[in-house]
């Protein structure tokens, strides 16, 4: 039952080179892992979360040069040359603060699981700088999946940053 | 929001949760995010077949790839757990095969688990798992419960003679007589699909077994570490006290992680052959056919009728597929019994006939899903009185004011046997229709219809069974404990640490239980830390499920801040020569109600009842901890209810269908934390919505499952859901002092009620209707083109968009 090419295929490791959460990083990492695998068990970054591992739910959610990505979509290769930005980070930068304060205000979190995903989506709209509508905001959270708020104090969180934004 | 609000942030406060900052910065450590020291990961061998004869396994290969550590069969793992017979004693003739944890001569569901493989890493277990081979004779298998009764099928379980799980009747009053007098009789047939729950992080566990010592510690996704604690030492005979379960963070739980699943003892079992802590997290396409799922009936219903409007019969007829076995401990009749015990609640009528019957088949087994039965038993509820209103030519809202049990009525015992005490129907029916301007709706959806455009407005009001008491689970014989437990005790500083019995998987139970400790003891709760989910340490309880955390739990918190207020009063009087009965504590102060003054701060009295017992007069009993327990030892439940309504339309074209409104109104009792309790409705109502119009486990005729993954089973995203209106009515629980009933469930079950009337009124003009949940495209393209209405005549007629 064994077969040699995919024993090999496991095990084969690659170089890569990225700045992530501002920091260089240089690893060797194993071809087959996938981005979110390599920052939660080889770099202990568990912010990350993963809900389905096939691309749909969104947990996985992170930041590579700045656009949103699947982590369970994008190999842990495939990030060199790149800048990777993690919940982690972002939360530590600063840059997702108001963003934070909105959701926990509004309680638009319940199990939190979603959340790592669904703020850095919502930071990448809010980053625009586009004024947008309710449903815009909806429309563009809708690669999120959240199980447990029924999505309305998300939105309210997201516009109420979008509308502060308008008013600076 | 509440009249009841004491301070800033006790009993009433809209407060954040404390757990959020946490959770939202990337700093929550769920079960995945766990590492213990020498920690295997193991993954499961399942079943392909529905149903089939385990010819031959053979796990030599698996054994000797890199970094595994142990493969395990039945033939290692069966004999180490007695088995589980998932059987409620207070239902008589309820009946399930014995499950063990691995299929050994043949699987009996597409999933069940047959070979678990430990390896240093999750990656190496799957990896090894795909060399392990087994040789399968496919057997005849059934998957729809008409086809499980019929002659001929075949029998999953040889022993039990037949597939029917459990066959119950109840019948009260004289409803043949009253069908037979009847003016109206409107009679439904409706079908509903096998949901999940889907919580966003999947089932799972790291089970610690210390051979040293023989202890068992494990970290559980689970919403009832008491209960699984009492699992693993009956089943596995490990001594009770040596166990400890404890919660992570918890990434949603809905019920299904309630349930009793055979992987996951496996996986304590297989740490205790290894002696070394084994992680087992479920990957998503195994969540598909491992955990509990739900629904999956086919019920006929009638209703009758006099012409003066008045009610005088109702009944139900329940058939469902529970699975291969029966749910250990939470057992598969409670969709069925809820279903018909609680239609018709909220109207008055005496007499009713109902039976529920649950049915074998070869699929994964039924267990415990937010609402359970109760949603089935508000859409049938709705859909006929909906309908018998149009008939009598009665607005439904009219309707409902002259049906629904008056309040001069109360407490009533229903034809059912539900108990209705503290119930709000009328008051929340009223809110409701100021709410979403029911008139105005009307009218513009009248407008709408004439030129084209289809619009449905649906109502429903439900009853909401919360906090289940000891005589509902007392007499199954499972070992179900409906108490909660509180120990408080105050720092040195002067805060209070509160350990409780509860568990959070997203609620916020805990920052409720805060509330309750910072109102009942005298401090702002940001002075209150709360721990829970750990059977180690706190009393005894039950934990979180059954929309009954803050209701039992927050009421021994309450009586335990009382208890504890008492001791720090007399410790306080003691210190200053007070008389304690006029002393209190208000903003971690103890003032003289005499004089206003305060007398002592509580990090004063804190210090002093620490370090400085010298001070204090001889004998005197410093007792600075407390701890207690609250039971409803005579309460089936505490009823909740509310009334919803979707505003939905329907394009006609491709069956789309587009929820444009939601409103709800919720009478919860005492209303602890207002933020908290409005975004448990609209959970609950996103759920609901998704049930009716999109989640649908599709299984074959033979029981093969054929969405297994997200991309195919479909649940609500934010674009196609509504914003979401809520008011509430606020009736105290009578029998406790806190007042609080239940809140988690009313969501899903009002939504799923509503919305099945609003696409039905939707359909009602052009002659259609859907009684198959999901309501997909397709089922509304088929129930427009079996009206036999040419739509597209219809809107060529006078087409315009809709506004």
């Amino acid at each position: 039952m064994s077969d040699p090419v995919n024993d090999l295929l496991g095990e084969e490791e690659v170089a890569i080179e990225a700045t992530l959460n501002g920091r260089p990083l240089k690893r060797r990492v194993k071809a087959r892992q996938h981005l979110a695998d390599f920052l939660r068990q080889e770099l202990e970054l568990t912010g990350t979360h993963l809900g389905c591992e096939h691309g749909i739910c969104g947990a996985c959610t992170v930041l590579i040069d700045g656009r949103t990505a699947r982590g369970c979509l994008t190999l842990a290769a495939q990030i060199s040359g790149k800048t990777v930005d993690t919940i982690e980070g972002l939360t530590e930068s600063g840059k997702l603060a108001e963003l934070q304060a909105e959701f926990i205000a509004r309680n638009a979190a319940q199990c939190g699981f979603c959340s790592s995903g669904m703020l850095l989506t919502a930071y990448e709209l809010v980053s625009s700088g586009k004024m947008v509508s309710r449903i815009d905001i909806r429309e563009f959270i809708s690669g999120n999946m959240c199980r447990c708020t029924g999505y309305h104090a998300i939105v309210d969180a997201v516009e109420a940053v979008i509308v502060g934004q308008g008013k600076t | 929001m509440s009249a009841n609000a004491r301070s800033a942030t006790g009993i009433g406060a809209r407060i954040p949760r404390r757990e959020l900052r946490r959770l939202l910065s990337g700093h929550g450590r769920y079960i995945d995010d766990i590492k213990l020291p020498r920690m295997l990961h193991a993954c499961f061998v399942r079943s392909p077949h529905p149903h089939a004869q385990l010819v031959s396994v053979d796990v030599a290969a698996a054994k000797r790839a890199p970094g595994v550590a142990a493969v395990f069969t039945a033939a290692d793992i069966n004999l180490r757990c007695e088995p589980f017979v998932g059987v409620a004693l207070h239902r008589p003739g309820h009946r399930s095969a014995p499950q063990r944890l691995l299929a050994a001569e043949r699987a009996v569901w597409q999933g069940q688990p047959v070979v678990i493989v430990v390896a240093e890493s999750r990656a190496e277990a799957e990896d090894a798992a795909e060399l392990v081979a087994t040789e399968w004779q496919p057997l005849p298998a059934v998957s729809d419960q008409l086809r499980a009764i019929a002659p001929g099928a075949p029998v999953i379980h040889a022993e039990l003679g037949d597939n029917v799980a459990f066959d119950f009747s109840l019948e009260k009053g004289e409803p043949a007589k009253a069908f037979a007098e009847a003016d109206i009789i409107i009679e439904e047939e409706m079908r509903f699909e096998r949901q999940m729950a889907m919580t966003l992080e999947t089932r799972g566990l790291i089970a610690d077994f210390n051979p040293g010592d023989g202890s068992l510690t494990v970290i559980h996704a689970h919403q009832s570490p008491f209960q699984m604690q009492e699992i693993f030492s009956r089943h596995l005979k490990i001594p009770e006290h040596k166990i400890r379960v404890t919660t992570p963070d918890i990434g949603g739980g809905f019920g299904m992680k309630l349930n009793t699943y055979s992987d996951e003892i496996a996986t304590v079992v297989a740490s205790m052959l290894l002696g070394r802590p084994v992680k087992f997290c479920v990957d998503r396409l195994e969540s598909f056919v491992s955990d509990a799922q739900a629904r999956d009936h086919r019920i006929k219903c009638r209703i009758a009728l006099k012409n003066t409007g008045e009610i005088t019969a109702m009944e139900m007829d329940d058939l469902s597929a529970v699975g291969a076995y029966g749910m250990p401990l939470r057992f598969n009749v409670a969709e069925g019994m809820m279903a018909i015990t609680i239609t018709g609640a909220p109207y008055r009528f005496e007499n009713y006939k109902a039976r529920t019957r649950s049915v074998y088949v070869n699929k994964n087994l039924i267990g415990m899903y937010r609402g359970v039965g109760m949603p089935l038993a508000c859409i049938a509820t709705e859909l006929l009185t909906d309908l018998a209103a149009e008939k009598l030519g009665v607005d439904t809202v009219e309707f409902k004011r002259r049906n629904y049990w008056p309040k001069a009525s109360l407490p009533c015992l229903t034809p059912g046997g539900q108990k209705l005490e503290s119930v709000s129907f009328h008051e929340c029916l009223e809110k409701l229709v100021r709410l979403m301007g029911y008139d105005a709706l009307r009218k513009e959806q009248a407008e709408l219809r004439k030129r084209g455009t289809y619009r449905g407005i649906g109502i429903a009001t439900f009853c909401e069974q919360t906090a289940y008491g000891p005589p509902y689970y007392g007499p199954s014989g499972a070992s179900i404990s409906t108490q909660d437990g509180c120990t408080l005790r105050l720092e040195p500083s002067g805060s209070v640490r509160c350990i409780t019995s509860l568990t959070d998987q997203g609620q916020g139970t805990l920052t409720s239980v805060a509330q309750i400790v910072a109102d009942s003891v005298g401090v702002s709760s940001e002075q209150v830390s709360v721990t829970g989910g750990d059977s180690a340490i706190s009393p005894y309880g039950g934990g979180a499920w059954a929309s009954r955390g803050t209701a039992i739990g927050g009421e021994a918190a309450l009586r335990a801040g009382t208890m504890l207020k008492q001791n720090i009063l007399a410790l306080a009087s003691a210190i200053t020569q007070t008389p304690a009965d006029a002393l209190t504590i208000t903003d971690s102060q103890v003032i003289n109600t005499r004089t206003g003054q305060a007398v002592i701060s509580l990090a004063d009295v804190g210090r002093i009842g620490y370090f400085r017992q010298d001070t204090l007069p001889r004998d005197f009993d410093v007792q600075l901890s407390v701890s207690t327990s609250f039971v409803a030892s005579d309460k089936m439940y505490y009823m909740a209810n509310g009334v919803q309504a979707s505003y939905v339309e329907i394009d006609c074209e491709t069956g789309f269908i587009k929820v444009l409104g939601q409103w709800a109104v919720d009478d919860c009792g005492r209303i602890i934390n207002p933020l908290l309790v409005d975004e448990q409705v609209r959970g609950g109502i996103v759920q609901g919505i998704g049930g009716v119009l999109f989640e649908e486990c599709i299984y074959s005729d033979d029981a093969n499952l054929l969405n297994g993954t997200m991309a195919d089973y479909l649940i609500p995203m934010s674009g196609e859901m509504p914003d979401i209106v809520l008011d509430h009515v606020e009736t105290p629980e009578a029998s406790t002092r806190l007042g609080a009933k239940g809140i988690g469930e009313g969501g899903l079950i009002g939504a799923m009620g509503s919305m099945w009337v609003a696409v039905n009124d939707a359909l009602k003009p052009l002659g259609a209707k859907v009684r198959h949940q999901p309501f997909t495209p397709e089922r509304i393209l088929d129930a427009l083109a079996r009206a036999r209405i040419s739509c597209g005549q219809v809107k060529a007629a006078s087409h315009k968009p809709s506004a």
